[in-house]
């Protein structure tokens, strides 16, 4: 793969690198012939993004490799780089000519941001526009390195060879044209108001109201004291937006954090915003169309136990939902993985260590679970699974399930009770992670 | 009446007294070495030099010129003092560091010998400080032995150029390489960081290039945390020389311009690396 970006569009590939860091550590990068898609998923897989830019984006594009019938390399690299514990030192540094001189201590600050990752290449966007006037990517599979050069003013040339670790192709399924409600909005005036929202407000929910208004609150846990608690709302005039195709009454409630981080892109393109969504707990789509870009933003929504229009997936662990006449339609609409070729080779043994395999437990057993995931540390902005399925998607909440070679895999499916057999076809068998990758592979 | 308050006579008691309208000129210059507590101080009718030096492998020196002082006295041929540098900033800034325009702090500085404290009068606005700061046993100090006729590669760029490069430097990577070379790629630093490598790229035609005198290729490695303090000078500076010798010591020299236009240096001698293996170039 090899493509040169110049002028403002380095800045545009900036901001939606910047945008993507707001829901991973990990940036996927995939070249296909229609264009080098971005992707990201967050580690509990509630929220998913993509970016695709099409070839006419670029001054220059070449998706593929000089081999026809290889399929297309795709990569996953670092978006931010966490500190590692201080390495201890291969050498000692020569030390000059004075009398007794001891190797002395050496101290090592710890800074805070680090550029070789991803984002770091892109950290600043003023910079970037005032210095980069090139900027070109290219994927060196045979030295295993991403290569991002910055051509500079003054002649300057920034190279940064990126570490990257081949991947399965992360794909959210889901189906904008199933969702029962869109609206269309420009992005400015979706940002003017949620900015009148906390900065640390981890949910908002979205109503249709009377008239085609579209009301905006901040989420209040049910289990919240009342008088402790403040409500803000603000509700949009019909007007305000391009299209509105809401179902009267409908609301979802969805993660501020990386909706804002959408917005701030769709500001600073000038591009209109439309959302898509269907009942509570079936994911929110947005979406960014422009002539050479097109962006979804798939964010998991707080599925609503008062509300009668329950997902079929709300109901307890134990209780198989049966299948309906719209299955085929929430396989398509549901976000799923589609491990393309984790299943291939037919075992009976999962591919993947990482992958979750869960047996059908009674309830009791979470506690212990949910204690396992508070270990490995929650991630901001992105709801609590229990919350948003209700104990049913497990899978969502955890980042690295750790595997299990005594469950059997056929156990695998809770998500729709479907049962996999072991090199059974289909995205059936993932259906309870919202993007899975291939790390365990690895 | 207690001696301390009496304005000091530039009589023949002091061995060094040092006056200056705007205390600031000062405090920048030392804060852009301060990255150990302790400093050495010498002077000379020609000013002051101020040395700080680290983990015997780096040492900074900054120079304030006798010209920039309003009155500039030093009784012997030199005069020299180890001080605490954290509490000297501290009392030179004693009436805030953001001055407010058109005032600032005038300082008079008078030191009496072996032994005896520093002493500082601050004025501001009316308002005199007195600040007597014990003075220590000067250290022995590092013998860097660079001269200008053993430098091999020697490279004059503008500041803002080299500024972004360190700000952006991988914190990860334990040494910085700097490339010097009469071919391509002229000057290069490069990082070998957890996710990756990175190299910067300067053409000798560049227009941050103010001069480039390189006679034979080198590659060095710094550790990247004892090179870490001097972008201190950096960001004060507006031009900076990278020089080398055959050993490979570098010496990084900074002009600092004061706001009066005024110009000071502050200078960085670094050790080199030992183990560069052939593989890793």
């Amino acid at each position: 793969m090899k493509c040169v970006i110049t002028g403002s569009n380095v800045k545009v590939l900036g901001r939606a690198v910047h945008s993507l860091s707001r829901i991973g550590d990990e940036l996927y990068l995939e070249p296909t012939e229609s264009g080098l898609s971005l992707r990201a998923v967050n580690s509990s897989r509630s929220a998913f993004a993509a970016f695709l830019f099409a070839p006419l984006f670029f001054q220059l594009y070449e998706a593929g490799g000089r081999q026809p019938d290889r399929e297309l390399l795709r990569c996953k690299v670092l978006m931010k780089v966490q500190h590692p514990p201080p390495a201890p030192c291969p050498g000692t540094p020569k030390a000059p000519h004075c009398s007794g001189a001891v190797p002395g201590r050496v101290t090592v600050p710890v800074s805070v941001p680090c550029p070789q990752s991803f984002l770091g290449i892109f950290r600043s966007l003023p910079s970037l526009e005032k210095t980069v006037g090139k900027c070109l990517i290219l994927l060196k599979p045979r030295a295993s390195r991403l290569v991002v050069q910055l051509h500079c003013k003054y002649g300057v040339t920034k190279t940064h060879n990126l570490a990257f670790q081949e991947c399965e192709r992360l794909q959210a399924v889901f189906d904008t044209q199933s969702c029962a409600s869109s609206l269309c909005a420009p992005a400015r005036v979706l940002a003017e108001a949620v900015v009148h929202f906390p900065q640390t407000l981890a949910e908002v929910t979205l109503g249709a109201g009377p008239g085609g208004k579209i009301s905006l609150r901040n989420y209040v846990e049910d289990e919240a004291e009342p008088t402790k608690t403040m409500v803000t709302e603000l509700w949009l005039a019909k007007e305000e937006f391009q299209t509105v195709a809401v179902a009267p009454g409908s609301r979802i409630t969805f993660c501020l954090k990386e909706f804002r981080g959408l917005l701030t892109f769709a500001e600073a393109s000038n591009l209109p915003l439309t959302i898509h969504y269907d009942v509570p707990g079936r994911p929110v789509v947005f979406t960014l169309d422009d002539a050479v870009l097109e962006v979804h933003l798939v964010l998991a929504t707080l599925s609503d136990p008062e509300s009668g229009s329950q997902p079929p997936t709300a109901n307890g662990v134990s209780h198989l939902p049966a299948p309906s006449d719209d299955f085929a339609d929430d396989l398509e609409s549901y976000m799923i993985a589609m491990e393309t070729s984790a299943y291939e080779a037919g075992s009976g043994v999962p591919p993947s260590p990482t992958f979750p395999l869960h047996t059908p437990r009674p309830a009791e057993s979470d506690p212990e679970e949910e204690e396992e995931e508070e270990e490995e540390g929650a991630v901001p902005g992105t709801p609590p699974h229990k919350k948003v399925w209700d104990g049913h998607g497990r899978a969502w909440g955890r980042a690295q399930p750790p595997p299990d070679p005594h469950l059997s895999p056929q156990f695998r499916s809770l998500f729709f009770g479907s049962v996999l057999m072991p090199g059974g076809p289909g995205p059936a068998p993932t259906q309870e992670v919202l993007a899975e990758d291939s790390d365990g592979e690895y | 009446m207690p001696l301390s308050t009496q304005p000091p006579a530039s009589g023949e008691q002091y061995v060094l007294v040092a006056s200056l309208d705007n205390a600031r000129h000062l405090s920048s210059i030392l804060r852009a070495v301060h990255f150990q507590d302790h400093a050495t101080c010498f002077a000379t009718v020609n000013g002051l030099r101020v040395t700080v030096e680290d983990a015997k492998c780096i040492q900074a020196n900054a120079f304030i010129q006798a010209e920039i002082f309003q009155e500039f006295a030093v009784q012997e041929e030199s005069v020299t003092f180890r001080i605490n540098l954290s509490v000297l900033l501290d009392c030179l800034t004693i009436f805030g560091t953001s001055s407010l325009p058109g005032t600032s702090t005038a300082l008079r500085m008078c030191y009496r010998g072996y032994g005896y404290p520093l002493m500082l009068f601050l004025e501001e606005g009316g308002v005199v400080t007195v600040c007597k700061i014990n003075t220590q046993e000067p250290d022995e100090l590092l013998d860097f032995d660079f001269c200008s006729t053993k430098v091999v590669n020697k490279i004059i760029l503008q500041s803002e150029g080299l500024r972004e490069a360190f700000a952006e430097l991988d914190m990860t990577s334990e040494v910085l390489q700097i490339t010097m070379s009469p071919d391509k790629p002229y000057f290069r630093l490069s990082t070998f960081g957890n996710a990756g490598s990175a190299h910067l790229d300067y053409p000798r035609d560049s227009d941050l290039m103010e001069a480039f005198h390189c006679n034979q290729t080198q590659t060095n490695r710094y550790k990247i945390s004892l090179l870490k303090p001097s972008t201190k000078a950096l960001a004060l500076s507006c031009k900076v020389s990278i020089r080398t010798d055959a050993q490979g010591f570098l010496s990084l020299q900074y002009m600092i311009r004061n706001e009066d236009g005024q110009i000071c240096f502050v200078e960085y001698y670094c050790c080199p690396d030992e183990d560069i293996t052939e593989a890793e170039l």
